[in-house]
């Protein structure tokens, strides 16, 4: 019987992790792939990266990764073998692009907007703390103190 | 029957709760004292009926009852018995119905300990507390039902998912749900205080303690999940920033905000307005992570069952609960009176400044899990928001918090003398630096810029947190006496403050300096990692109550030592088929030595995954220093019912001479 | 006015849930929509002396299933591409993704053939250049040999009828 519905707390069945042996002309290589594999996304998956994923495809993709990297080509080759047959939605960093504007400048405008909430609420809190004076005032008030200390 | 016996004691709490939530709420607006102490009552009414319903449901779980349909399809015979029990909350409708249980179980801790409030405003607490279980209860009786039969009943059950045939499943999501519903006792406080147009500090300091224990839940039930999804993953991460981990966050940021704020609202009647919202806040946030995880529109790692009417009518009730108490605060709010004076330089602008820091960080995580979703909802394309989005936003937020964290607690109220106080802490700044540029040259790489500023400021934080009670304890005239006249609210401080230190030096360790290794293995051989060497003896065959693995036999040497055995599983769960990589963890305070078995190939060779992850256990100790320091905090006399009032003239005082 | 910030915040977050409840998350659109068919020459799963390559079939419309043995929805959906086949409207080929020949040709054998020929993909090279992700697939691909439509997921009646056929008709229609 197959349920439509897997009814599950943690995680998919499939759970067990990715393992597979990979040999790599340099560790600078080996750790671009680690990290490649690691932001991008598998696309079978409930919500898990390429280094995560023990899905078939994600194996696939994996040795595609694997390939572009360990004959030299560049990172920026590998996420565009990626983005290019499955779009921007296997790369967990999203691309700087128009629709991503507000994701990525997002958290410096909430930050922004809330250090203006600050200065304006200092500005009302203290200006009422420190009571303007007339001359007169400050002399009594001088006085009073002169009485207090003596 | 005892499923039946069960849903009957649902639908009378469903009905005790109704009257929990009308007769309190309308006696307290009309002034008629017999409607108001129905509150108490039905709170505990409705907390034991609940009880009795989550006992049948267990029992069902306990008896192997498969004529229920929720026990057949997550309970097998072969089940052990501990994990028959923890299975109840193994899936949606028993997680749910844990959900009503504790959410009685706050109620009922209220009526207990709610002698100093006056009548009206706990028939008002009460009366939101109720409605809130209304909701909760209607919610579970028309679409999560976990009573329902079964018909024909099978022979046996579909057995429990094996990732949740664990230790973590049963500590994990009752401590979760203790904080996130904990966090409803804050919010009705929030609400029954917008009603009846109370907000004094009186408010603040009720709340305060019930926030406090609900953040230590929350907190506890986070660093469980975070240890669960290290040793049971398989992937050696401690947070992956999915989106139901993202759920639990936010509350948690929004609550530590809440702390921070009710201390300012509480001692110098500050933030009032703010500290409502960030009450309402924290308890929608829960609501939401609920609303996220169970309806399916995200994809999550953590699914349950995604079910539309689910969702929708989640939804409904998120609209009305959420919705309902932010028009009630753009109603009450603004006739607010906050009449706290304070400069820039005062600890009450530095605690608005975390609370900013803090709250921007959980809209932060807010957006990224939804914006997936926006750009969908407007045909804009699909994208993914994962950990390095949340990573990069999440780490520069966080730098100025954790500076903040030292020196705050050491500025005045009102108005700090920032020449002295840069006098008095030249030494800890300084100090803290050296040992950070130190530690790092010594036992790791000075070029390393992340290691450096991240263990500078966990020296920082510890530093200043040391040096700030020193400073209060000094004032007394022997140490002994010092120590023992300072409140614990003050040691759960700095408890807290040093637990983010540990923390700290956990993740910047653990994240700069671990090491992975993907080997081919055949017994014999062995892996280097680090100073050790990780020998493959055999591999076995075992067999478990209801699995059969394989069992690896590795040797941990070190400096041809053998300083530990680990026997990590490849198990196959017999119902349903399913595999399972159970690895195994030499643990240490300074580094965990982690092996999983992968794939056998050829020739008794197995492939094998090992890592050496130093400083780990400091992520989840820091965790667990943060909770303590919560329930340290908690605990403080102030809080006790009997000293309320006489405490309310003496912290005023404290606070006009700048505590 | 900033009293009332939140609850239009919260109003607008309710309206975007609302509708994300009737959106699927894990559906991935193809890039591939109005771009060229990626390039392959693979061996026929029928006869492997013989090549399926797309470029062949420039100057007509036709449909790539991708399909294979282990996949259980392929079953699914396969009464409608039978019927489709049937029909005579538009040629089906097939992309035998990932499977083995003999137990692949056995499943045609035992389910019937609707594809004109079927390219044998083992290695799964060609379905990965195809952003192939979850099998079965459908793809519609027009006389210029541009993908105009991508179907993850067994084809109903319904997406046949109401989707792929009149797309297919117009394609067919537009003079090349």
């Amino acid at each position: 019987m197959i349920r439509p519905l897997i009814l599950l707390f943690w995680l998919l069945p499939l759970i067990a992790a990715a393992v597979e042996v990979r040999e790599f002309d340099d560790t600078a290589k080996q750790e671009r792939y680690e990290r490649l594999i690691g932001e991008l996304r598998c696309l079978v998956c409930q919500n898990q990266s390429l280094a995560d994923s023990d899905a078939d495809l994600a194996k696939d993709l994996r040795d595609e990764v694997y390939d572009i990297i360990q004959s030299g080509r560049s990172e920026e080759e590998a996420i565009r073998f990626l983005t290019d047959r499955y779009g921007d939605f296997v790369l967990y960093r999203p691309p700087l692009k128009s629709v991503t504007l507000l994701l990525w400048g997002g958290p410096l405008l909430i930050l922004l907007s809330g250090i203006v909430f600050i200065w304006n609420q200092v500005k009302r809190r203290s200006s009422v703390a420190r009571i303007d004076l007339t001359e007169e005032e400050q002399q009594r008030l001088e006085r009073l103190k002169r009485n207090l200390e003596g | 029957m005892m499923a039946e016996l069960g849903h009957l004691a649902l639908i009378m709490a469903l009905l005790v709760a109704l009257l929990q939530a009308v007769f309190p709420l309308l006696g307290a607006s009309q002034g008629v004292p017999v409607w108001m102490a129905v509150g108490r009552a039905a709170g505990k009414a409705q907390f034991l009926l609940l009880a009795i319903s989550f006992t049948c449901l267990v029992a069902s779980f306990v008896n192997h009852d498969f004529s229920v349909r929720y026990v057949a399809e997550h309970s097998n015979s072969a089940l052990p018995l501990y994990y028959r029990i923890s299975a109840t909350w193994g899936a949606h409708e028993g997680s749910m119905l844990l959900w009503a249980l504790i959410m009685g179980l706050w109620t009922f801790a209220v009526t207990w300990f709610s002698r100093g409030l006056s009548e009206e405003f706990l028939a008002r607490v009460l009366g939101v507390m109720g409605l809130i279980s209304v909701g909760i209860l209607l919610f579970i009786l028309l679409t999560s039902n976990p009573f329902e039969r079964l018909m024909p009943s099978p022979v046996d059950g579909n057995d429990l998912n094996p990732l949740l045939q664990d230790f973590g499943m049963t500590i994990h999501p009752p401590m979760l749900y203790m904080g996130y519903v904990g966090l409803s006792v804050a919010f009705s406080f929030a609400i029954a205080a917008l009603l009846g147009g109370s907000l004094d500090s009186a408010w603040a300091r009720w709340s305060r303690p019930w926030t406090l224990v609900a953040w230590s839940f929350l907190t506890f039930g986070i660093v469980m999940g975070s240890w669960w999804a290290y040793y049971e993953l398989g992937w050696g991460g401690w947070w992956f920033w999915d989106p139901v981990e993202n759920a639990s966050f936010m509350p948690w940021l929004v609550a530590t905000a809440l702390i921070h704020s009710l201390a300012a609202t509480e001692k110098r009647g500050a933030f009032k307005a703010w500290t409502v919202l960030l009450a309402i806040f924290a308890f929608s946030l829960s609501l939401l992570g609920t609303f996220l995880v169970r309806s399916g529109v995200l994809t999550s790692v953590h699914a349950f069952a995604s079910d539309p009417k689910r969702g929708l009518f989640i939804l409904m009730l998120l609209a009305i609960v959420v919705g309902g108490s932010l028009l009630l605060y753009a109603l009450r709010a603004p006739t607010i009176r906050d009449t706290a004076r304070y400069t820039l330089l005062s600890k009450e602008n530095l605690l608005l400044l975390n609370n900013v820091l803090l709250v921007t960080a959980a809209a932060s995580i807010l957006l990224g899990t939804l914006y997936p979703l926006v750009l969908d909802a407007l045909k804009l394309g699909k994208i993914s928001v994962g950990s390095p989005y949340f990573a990069s936003v999440f780490g520069p937020l966080m730098t100025p918090v954790f500076l903040l964290a030292g020196i705050a607690p050491m500025f005045a109220w009102r108005e700090a003398d920032l020449g002295r106080l840069f006098w008095r802490i030249r030494w800890i700044a300084l100090g803290s630096l050296t040992l950070g540029v130190a530690t790092t040259a010594l036992f790791w790489n000075l070029k390393d810029i992340k290691t450096l500023a991240g263990l500078s400021t966990a020296f920082w934080l510890a530093g200043s947190a040391a040096f700030s009670l020193w400073n209060r304890v000094r004032l007394r005239g022997s140490a002994w006496a010092g120590l023992r006249s300072q409140s614990l609210s003050v040691y759960g401080m700095t408890l807290a403050h040093l637990g983010i230190a540990v923390f700290l030096t956990g993740v910047v360790l653990s994240g700069g300096y671990s090491e992975e290794k993907v080997v081919r293995l055949t017994p014999g051989e062995s892996v280097a990692l680090a100073d050790y060497a990780i020998v493959l003896k055999g591999v076995t065959e075992v067999q478990g109550p209801n699995y059969v693995a394989r069992e690896g036999d590795f040797r941990v040497l070190r400096k041809g030592r053998e300083t530990a055995e680990l026997k990590p599983q490849k198990r196959i769960y017999q119902v349903q088929r399913n595999t399972m990589t159970e690895a195994a963890i030499d643990p240490g305070l300074t580094r965990d030595l982690y092996v999983a078995l992968g794939e056998p190939l050829d020739q008794g060779a197995w492939t094998v995954r090992a890592y050496y992850k130093p400083f780990i256990r400091w992520i989840w100790l820091g965790g667990l220093l943060m909770m303590a320091g919560g329930a340290c905090a908690a605990a403080d006399r102030r809080y006790r019912i009997a000293s309320v009032a006489r405490e309310t003239v003496i912290s005023g005082d404290l606070a006009e001479r700048g505590a | 006015m900033r009293y009332r910030l939140p609850l239009a915040v919260f109003l607008i977050l309710i309206i975007f849930l609302a509708i994300g409840l009737t959106l699927d998350p894990r559906e991935v659109p193809s890039p591939f929509i109005g771009k060229p068919a990626p390039e392959f020459a693979l061996p026929e799963l029928a006869d492997s002396t013989k090549t399926l390559n797309p470029r062949e079939l420039k100057g007509r419309v036709f449909l790539l299933n991708v399909w294979a043995s282990w996949c259980v929805s392929c079953r699914q959906e396969h009464p409608v591409l039978l019927d489709l086949a049937k029909r005579n409207i538009v040629p089906l080929y097939g992309l035998n993704y990932k499977d083995e020949r003999t137990s692949a040709q056995r499943w045609l054998e035992q389910f019937g053939d609707p594809y004109v020929a079927s390219g044998f993909d083992a290695d799964g090279r060609v379905g990965i250049n195809w952003g192939v992700y979850g099998v079965p697939e459908t793809f519609v691909v027009d006389r210029e040999g541009v993908i105009r439509y991508k179907q993850t997921g067994p084809l109903t009646p319904e997406i046949l009828e109401n989707k792929l056929l009149p797309l297919i008709r117009q394609l067919q229609g537009s003079p090349t």
